[in-house]
Order: structure tokens, then sequence, then C-alpha cells
């Protein structure tokens, strides 16, 4: 009691004040009126805590087997995907791979379009935020070449602020998209021109200040250039399997995944963290995947406030190729990788040997997991 | 019959004169109509976010998990998408369902396995992404009004306000002898002890009404609720004169009662809110802080010789109300609720104060006395420094 006594402040503070428990005197009222209502606090909690343990072994109402590991724990309801013209499904598997013409001296020119839009997302059911998108989509559209293809982005610039791309990859200065070199206002337009080079898992982003919000506002996406097989004969094999439209690539079932957040009250803390934006996208409609076939995931991590993001596999391990710019794991045989920020890098795993079932994912931050960042596989044959 | 005459003819105009009263009515009706109609203002109109404001009236904590009554205060109504608990999404149901209208409530049901003992931190995600949070500092189950809890409630409620009133009252028979210096005195003391409870009643109740609803202007009602139960009072007490003896006693005994209806909820608040570690030592604190109040009411019959009877019933009008403050304020009702009851009560104080100073003063007249003497002065500053002094024992 004399630790309450000296804090000094009002009678009201009591309900108002941040106490701490430890100053609390449990024996207090009771003490002065007898033990009965410490009695029936403690039974009645008691029941409480029991109830909800009920919850927490799921079947709560609309919930499906694959809230079933966190119950009651979610977001509640369901995101317009149509509305928003994109769906976290699709997103996993969709590349831009633009339109390819010939060079002289039969090399590959690959042109992509893409405009950057002001548009009003849903980002978890019911909330929405004012984004600032690539193409009309958060993460913008995954760009994905091969090694040595010369590149030609067509940039527009469709929204209220300046924009611009910004590649984590090789170019001269002037395509560097900083300003004063493709740096756009709207209604303007920019070509960067450069040669897809070094192959990885890359990204590209606005580099429009202040940098931060236009992050966190939605213009990133994913950059990957996938490897010339003939120009790694000694890792050909690894590398004909990373590349796009090869037989080897094909027995792969490979997934574009960005960790984003979004801060929907602008106090610079995140309210909401997913994979490729909409928390618990894939809690709620997990992904599909054939025992049969390898895994591959290209991860980047533009979480921005937070210094650090993670993702971690349940019941399994994988090979972690860091940046992608290697056809040899970094990390190999782990099952949690951290990514600072703009870090990305490859994931390679298999359920060959699992039985089917739900198994999660999510970043190993439990805060990021309880806001959304939680998702799940649906490991079969089919 | 040329008076009669002159009413006649005025009538008319007299009723045509309050008939143009319906023109302003008219126009300003026409004026909103057109305001809302052809939105004149559109031109201020930016692609801003609505304002929006939520506040949080109750919080009940039971064995389905927390219940939250909030109140929306924005310009349009608020629609509730997500809501988190200590950092992480909770499924949770609203009843009523749908968006929250400007001014009306909702409940916020959550199935949170909730912990005794400790904090928790919930915030309501609106559909534009704002956020609103409300602080559980210690989770204890919220007080149900059974027999379990209304008893041993209703005993703090006669620790913190009838027993120390009766003890004052039983300084009757000592003080009936009293001469006209001692009187004096105990009646400026009264009226020293009700100035630090006019002041200690309207702080608190500013202090409810900062934590209510914008809409309600909890400062503007207090004091309005002050103004309006102070001359309601004087207009009750002084229909066949100022009021003296018996009379007086009841007025002093009301007003101590608008106050001890206050220090109950704020205790019943606090218990509710977890903050129940009162302990004995508190609850005796308010006992010793209220002593004065018992002398302060028979002061006006020292020498009338009243019934046990009147005494009893004076003791449960200025005691009994902590008790009905003390289940009030368990319940955890919204705070403006609060607020209104204790601007009432430092109106009825004030109206007390008023009245025992007019008794004081009449009596120093018929005396002949100065009515700032030094007995006076100095039951004023008595009075008023043992309630500061034992304040000291129920402040945290």
């Amino acid at each position: 009691m004399s630790e309450q006594t000296t804090t000094g402040a009002n009678m009201r503070n009591w309900v108002q004040g941040k106490m701490s428990r430890r100053n609390l005197l449990w024996s207090g009222v009771a003490a002065a009126v007898g033990t009965d209502i410490c009695t029936s606090t403690t039974v009645g909690t008691a029941t409480a805590q029991e109830t909800h343990s009920g919850h927490m072994t799921g079947s709560g109402g609309e919930a499906t087997s694959s809230t079933a590991g966190h119950g009651a724990m979610t977001t509640v309801g369901q995101v317009d995907h149509a509305r928003n013209g994109f769906d976290p499904a699709g997103m996993l598997t969709d590349w831009y791979t633009g339109e390819t013409s010939l060079l002289p001296g039969a090399r590959t020119l690959r042109t992509f379009e893409i405009s950057a839009e002001d548009k009003e997302i849903e980002i978890a059911p019911g909330v929405m935020f004012p984004a600032w998108t690539y193409n009309g989509r958060v993460p913008g559209p995954a760009i994905r070449a091969k090694e040595g293809e010369r590149l030609r982005i067509i940039f527009s610039n469709n929204g209220s602020h300046p924009h611009s791309m910004h590649f984590h990859g090789i170019h001269s200065a002037r395509m560097d998209g900083v300003p004063g070199a493709g740096l756009i206002g709207p209604g303007e337009e920019f070509v960067y021109e450069f040669d897809a080079k070094p192959f990885g898992c890359h990204l590209y982003h606005c580099h429009a200040l202040p940098l931060r919000r236009h992050m966190h506002k939605g213009m990133y996406g994913l950059f990957v250039i996938d490897p010339d097989p003939a120009l790694h004969l000694e890792h050909e094999a690894a590398a004909r399997s990373r590349l796009l439209g090869s037989p080897e690539n094909a027995q792969w079932q490979e997934l574009a995944m960005v960790m984003n957040a979004l801060d929907t009250n602008f106090d610079n803390g995140n309210e909401f963290y997913a994979v490729n934006t909409i928390a618990h996208a894939y809690a709620n409609n997990p992904i599909k995947i054939r025992r049969d076939k390898p895994v591959r995931i290209y991860l980047l991590n533009v979480t921005e406030f937070d210094p650090i993001n993670s993702f971690h596999l349940h019941a399994n391990f994988f090979d972690y190729f860091d940046q992608g710019t290697n056809l040899t794991p970094t990390l190999k045989t782990v099952d949690l990788i951290m990514q600072c920020q703009a870090q990305r890098g490859i994931i390679e795993f298999s359920f060959k040997d699992h039985e089917p079932g739900m198994y999660m994912f999510h970043a190993h931050q439990s805060e990021f997991t309880e806001l959304g960042w939680m998702g799940m596989f649906d490991v079969g044959d089919a | 019959m040329i008076v009669s005459d002159k009413a006649n003819e005025n009538t008319p105009t007299r009723f045509s004169s309050y008939g143009w009263l319906v023109v302003p009515l008219l126009l300003l009706g026409l004026a909103i109509a057109w305001i809302i109609m052809a939105d004149p203002l559109r031109g201020l109109n930016t692609s801003a976010p609505p304002v929006e404001n939520l506040t949080y009236e109750r919080t009940v904590l039971d064995e389905a998990g927390l219940h939250l009554l909030v109140r929306a205060g924005g310009s349009e109504p608020m629609l509730i998408a997500q809501v988190q608990v200590d950092d992480a999404y909770w499924q949770f149901t609203q009843r009523p369902q749908g968006p929250i209208a400007r001014g009306s409530s909702a409940w916020i049901d959550i199935p949170f396995p909730w912990m005794l003992g400790e904090a928790h931190f919930v915030v309501a995600v609106t559909n534009t992404g704002a956020t609103f949070d409300h602080e559980i500092p210690v989770a204890l189950p919220t007080p149900k009004a059974t027999w379990d809890q209304l008893v041993p409630q209703a005993l703090v409620g006669i620790i913190v306000g009838i027993l120390p009133v009766v003890l004052g009252m039983l300084c009757y028979p000592a003080l009936r002898n009293a001469g006209q210096n001692v009187m004096n005195f105990l009646l400026a003391l009264t009226i020293g002890l009700l100035a630090f409870l006019f002041v200690d009643t309207i702080l608190e109740a500013l202090e409810f009404s900062g934590e209510s609803a914008a809409l309600f202007q909890g400062p503007v009602m207090v004091i309005l609720a002050a103004t309006l139960s102070f001359l309601g009072l004087v207009a009750i007490g002084r229909r066949s004169g100022a009021p003296s003896g018996l009379a007086l006693s009841t007025f002093i005994a009301i007003g101590i009662g608008m106050h001890n209806l206050g220090e109950g909820l704020a205790i019943g608040a606090a218990y509710a809110a977890g903050a129940a570690g009162l302990g004995s030592f508190l609850v005796i604190g308010f006992a010793v802080h209220n002593v004065t109040e018992g002398i302060g009411i028979v002061a006006p019959v020292l020498k009338l010789r009243p019934s046990i009877a009147s005494l009893a019933g004076l003791a449960l009008i200025a005691g009994g109300p902590a008790i009905f403050g003390m289940w009030l304020g368990s319940l955890a009702y919204a705070s403006h609720w609060s607020a209104l009851a204790l601007g009432i009560g430092a109106g009825a104080i004030l109206q007390v104060i008023i009245e025992v100073g007019a008794y004081l003063k009449r009596q120093t007249a018929t005396e002949g006395q100065a009515l700032l003497s030094t007995s006076v002065i100095s039951g004023f500053l008595a009075g008023v420094a043992f309630m500061y002094v034992t304040a000291a024992f129920v402040k945290i």
C-alpha cells in the first residue's frame, strides 16, 4: 500500500492510471469486507479460462479447418478481391514476363509496361487503404526475365505524386529511378532500359521522397532474373530448374511472396501484416501444394517501420538462397530465415515424404503473425 | 371595464406579434433544406476521410470474454472493421450490427481468454483504417448484481458513508450545552468541510466528464447540472423562509449524501476496474475523512432536542447514498452518468453552504456579534484543514 500512496495521483486514478499489478494488494476490499469477493472472483475467472480454452480448439462458427489452428484469433469477414482487382491466390503464380522481340544479334528484348496509380484497396476485411500501386495491385507485378536479356520498362505515372521505379540490379546511373534519373511527375512517362543481371530474386520499388511513405503505400514488387543455364555449366541442372518455361522448371511449384505490412492510421506503426498484402489471406484460403512436386518460394521483405521480418515453415526444413544470386544454398536445412528491409531470397523445400494435411507458415515474430501474417499449405496428392 | 377592454385589444395584437416567431423558424428550416439539397459547401469538400471518434463507455469482463460498450461521435456513421486485443486480431461480434450512427452506441463482444490480474489493450480498427484504443489496466471479472457482490459492497458503503456520520452525530450529547461561540465554531466548521467537498465534487465530476463522449460536452453538463440543482434546492428550501433547525440539517444531510454518492461511485468504479486493492486502510481512511460530516449535520439542531428517529433519518440521507454509489460504480456504468450525478451533488452542496452561512449570519446578528468573529474564522479553517489532511489517507 505504501507504493500506492506514494504515486500521488488522486482517487480517480485508480481507474485510469496505468497501474503496475504488483502495486495492487489483492487482499484489498476483501480484507475490509470479508473473503467473499475474493473467492467468487477467482471461481468466476477459472470458468472463463476453461470456456476459452474450448474456443481455442476451433469450431467457431464460420471458422474453416484452416483457422482451427488459431481459433477465434483472426480477422473477421472476407475481402472483396474482385473489387480490389487482384487476388492473393492468383498473385502467387502470376509472373509478368512482358512482350519479347528480337534485337540485332538474336538477343531478346523484353518490354514491360507499368503504370503508377492511386487506388483505394481493401487490405483486410472491411478495412480500406489509400494505396499507391503499380498496375493497380499491391505488391506490383512480379516481373520475370532471363539473365542477359535486354529489358525495357515503359513507366507512366498516372498517380497524384512523383514516382519512379528503382530496380535492384546492375544498370547505369541514368536508369536508377532516383530524383534526377527517372523520377517523373504525374502524367509523365519514362523508359528504363538495361540488361537483366545479375540473376537472382530481386525487387523494384519507388524511390521518390519521402521514401518510407512511398514504400509503405504499396510501391514495390518482385524482380526475378532466371539464370541462363548456358552460362552456369557447373550447376546447369539447378539453373534449368530455375528457368521459367523449361521442362525442368515445370516440375516445380513456384510461388511469389512479398512480406508487407500496412500502417492504416499513419502513426508509423503497422496495423496489418501479410504476405501479398491481404491479412490472413492464405489462412482463410490455404495454398494447395502437391506432395510430389518440390516448392520454390521467391520471398521478398518490404515491411516498413519494423526492421526485420521472418519466414518460418512448420513441420519441415528448407534450403535458402539469399538474394538468389547463387545456385547453391546460402543456408541448408533451416526452418526459419530472417530478412531485413528489401532483403529477399529463394526458399526450396518438398513435402514428398509428409502425410497430407495443413502445414502452417508464418513470420516468427508473434506480433506479425497475430496481426495477419500467417498462412497454410494444404498439402495433398491432387 | 376599461382595464378589461384594454386587455381585449391587446390579446390579438400580442398573439399576432408572437406569430412572427414562425418566420425565423420557417427560414431556418428552409436554410437547412437548402444546405442539404443544394450542397453549397461542396467547394470546401476535400477528399479527406470523415472525422471519426469512438469513446469506450463500459468494459465488462466475464466468462464469455470481453464486452465493450462504445459510442460513435464521428461526422458520419462509423464502421468497426476489425478488433485487436494485445496486438492480435480477434473475432468479434457487434450488437447491434452495422454502422454506428453519431451519438449511438453498440456492444463489441470479443471471445478473448483474458488473464486474471493482467493488463489487456483493445484496439478497434474502422473501415478507414483509423484506430481507437482502450486499456484494461487490470483484468478482473466485472462485478455482477448478485447478493454475493451487493452485500459486501453495501458493507463498504456503510463503513464509508453511514458509520462516520453516526460517529459524528454521537458528539450531540456533549455539544448540546455548548455556548454561542462553540455553536458558531461548529457551524463555520460545517461550512468549511462543505467548501472542501464542493471543490472536491466539482473536480471529480469534471474528471468523469473528461472520459465521456465529446457530444455530451461533459464540463458544460457538469456546470449546468450543478447550477440547476443549486437553484432548484434553494427554491424548494426557501418556500417557507430561510431554512433553520431540522430543515437545515436535512439539507446538509442531502448535500453530504450527494457527495457520498460520488465517493461510492469512485470506489465502486475503482473496484470494477481492478484497482480494488483498496485495503482496509483506505476504507478506514474514508471513514475518518467523513466523521466531521455528522457533526455538521447536527450543528443546527443542537438546541432543539430532535428525536432519535430524525437523527437516524438524517444519518441515512447523508450516508446511504455511498452504498448506491458503490453498487452503480462497480457495475461500470458510463462515466457521463457519474459526471451528471456529481454535478447535481455539487449544486446541492453549494446550496447547503449558502443556507448554513445565512443561518450563521442570522445567529450572529441576533447575538449582536460580527459575522467574521474569531470562532467563525477558526471553525471554517478547521473544517477545511481537517478535510484536507484526512483526504491524504484516501488519495492514491
